[in-house]
């Protein structure tokens, strides 16, 4: 058996582990980090499927971004693992409904050649080629329009968000570092001549004071 | 190098050699993958411990006192007496705590720390994993090095490494945008993600045509991306004055309170790995890694290993110099100033690239 071969079993077995970890895990948290867990060995499979700039960016986004803010809300969150459990029965019907449409649509992705779909990559690609360079190559030439659209959608995306969770509390006392390095002694004291409210004792002394 | 050490084992074993050859031929790639790694591994483990022997001495003399002095001569095995005593010390678990988690915290921890090595190259060719896509490994595997903070903050079940685990998955996410678009100019002047081929980049241009090769290396016209890159890393190893996951005046420690002995001390290898880390990969992208700064002496590793020991004394310069940043204050930094500097500066260069007045060819 081939080393390859060897790190395909194992990386697609510890994957489907996982997998079946995410959704059994009692423990919410438990449940997030082993999908971390998925995710990696995952990238894994992409590896070695000679993708390695998908395979590294789904590690940087979905381990190394997205996984942590999910982490940080479940952390944060109190969940009762007995309340999540009780709709089971219930939801069971839909969640089959969509998890069958998944099914169907991986199954008709990996026969590809069956239903004809000429545009396979091919197979054995030479020890030099880069990945990164032949993607980077379509998207901004083939592809240059649909991939600035995608890009744009998801600015507004996230000004959206932005905008949604962005109010100002009246109550708000938040300190602006730029006014505070701005600051002048004027701005914070003033200082007031005075006439003298008595009058000065003696002409002697008035060189000392001088 | 491979063929070198296979004749050297030759000559020394004689006629036992062909018989010893014959059995480790089918595993000799995973042995001299395993040896090139401990030869990398040794030396920065030992590089750790004497980092924080020298930080203690340098803080030392800028607070005018003497710093450790008692263990050896000058004190010299103050690292290898602390390290005793870590490793002679009992791990304790919390009762609350969740135990499998609460091991797997400091290895997350150490794992990326170690494992991001790989693909710094030394000098040519002395590089374990010589890789098209070096940059990526790195922001990949660096970005990972957060979840040892977070199990280990959420599995101690107590408040103040949770804060900590809090503070470390903000503060970490958000200097990673800024250090990834800090990047993204090094790449687009060396059209390659290659981390050799980056080095060998930074050789070329005008400067390095005259001999006075220091001025073509990226941290001139990258300028304002080098001090975004280094402030950007300083913050990311949670070193002082961005150390508020830890903020020993406000959480104690943060994740490391309940962490004792061995489990302690792999944190604090994370944090002095990843140090010297950061130093080196500021070397390779913006100082020009092992390339000599001056025509007329030779390159190699000696010039790297002096930028990332000039380095590494800046991180403990500014520890001994400044107060610690307020956490808001902190966010700001990043979002607000770094990430805008760094979009602008992308644009900057992408313009200057395009028109006549371009450097790089």
């Amino acid at each position: 058996m081939e080393f390859k071969t060897i790190l395909f079993y194992i990386f697609s077995v510890v994957t489907v582990l996982a997998a079946l970890r995410v959704i059994t895990a009692r423990n919410p948290v438990h449940a997030a980090l082993f999908l971390v867990l998925a995710f990696f060995n995952v990238a894994g499979l992409w590896m070695l499927l000679q993708a390695e700039f998908l395979s590294l960016v789904l590690i940087m986004v979905y381990v190394g971004a997205v996984m942590v803010l999910f982490l940080f809300v479940v952390m944060m969150l109190d969940i009762n693992i007995e309340q999540v459990r009780q709709g089971f029965w219930k939801n069971l019907p839909l969640g089959a409904l969509v998890g069958g449409f998944m099914v169907a649509e991986m199954a008709m992705v990996l026969s590809g050649r069956y239903f004809g779909l000429a545009n396979l990559p091919p197979q054995n690609l030479p020890a030099n080629a880069s990945n990164t360079k032949d993607l980077a190559r379509v998207l901004y030439t083939d592809y240059a329009y649909p991939f600035e659209i995608a890009s744009v959608i998801l600015l507004v995306a996230i000004i959206a968000a932005v905008m949604l969770t962005l109010r100002r509390r009246k109550d708000n006392k938040a300190m602006h570092p730029a006014d505070q390095i701005a600051v002048k002694s004027k701005d914070r004291m003033r200082l007031v001549k005075m006439a003298p409210e008595v009058e000065l004792p003696a002409p002697a002394a008035k060189g000392e004071q001088a | 190098m491979e063929a070198t050490v296979l004749n050297l084992l030759a000559s020394i074993l004689g006629p036992l050699w062909a018989p010893l050859w014959a059995v480790i031929k089918p595993v000799w790639p995973l042995l001299w993958t395993l040896a090139r790694i401990v030869l990398i591994m040794a030396p920065l483990l030992l590089c750790v411990a004497y980092l924080t022997f020298w930080e203690r001495k340098v803080i030392g003399w800028m607070q005018v006192r003497i710093g450790p002095n008692r263990v050896g001569p000058w004190g010299l095995l103050q690292p290898i007496a602390d390290g005793l005593k870590l490793f002679f010390k009992e791990v304790l678990f919390p009762p609350a705590a969740d135990k499998k988690l609460f091991v797997l915290g400091p290895i997350m921890a150490i794992a990326p720390a170690l494992a991001l090595w790989a693909v710094i190259p030394f000098s040519p060719g002395w590089v374990l994993a010589n890789i098209d896509a070096g940059v990526l490994y790195l922001l990949a595997i660096g970005s990972i090095g957060v979840y040892g903070i977070i199990i280990a903050g959420w599995a101690s079940n107590s408040k103040y490494p949770f804060f900590g685990a809090m503070r470390a998955s903000a503060q970490m996410i958000s200097y990673e945008v800024s250090m990834g678009l800090a990047l993204i100019t090094v790449l687009m002047v060396s059209s390659s993600l290659n981390l050799t081929e980056i080095v060998s980049s930074q050789g070329k241009g005008q400067f390095a045509g005259m001999g006075a090769g220091f001025l073509s290396w990226n941290w001139l016209p990258l300028l304002p991306m080098f001090a975004v890159y280094l402030i950007s890393g300083v913050a990311e190893t949670n070193r002082a004055p961005f150390d508020v996951v830890e903020g020993e005046s406000e959480i104690v420690a943060g994740h490391m309170v309940e962490y004792s002995g061995m489990a302690f001390a792999m944190f604090f290898l994370a944090e002095y790995a990843n140090m010297i880390l950061i130093s080196a990969m500021t070397s390779i992208f913006f100082l020009g890694g092992w390339l000599s700064p001056v025509g007329f002496i030779p390159d190699g590793f000696h010039w790297l290993a002096a930028k990332m020991a000039a380095i590494l004394f800046f991180f403990l310069w500014i520890r001994a110099t400044f107060p610690r940043y307020r956490y808001d204050q902190l966010m700001r930094l990043g979002w607000k100033v770094f990430v805008p500097l760094t979009l602008v500066w992308i644009l900057v260069v992408g313009v200057w690239m395009m028109s006549p007045l371009t450097i790089w060819k």
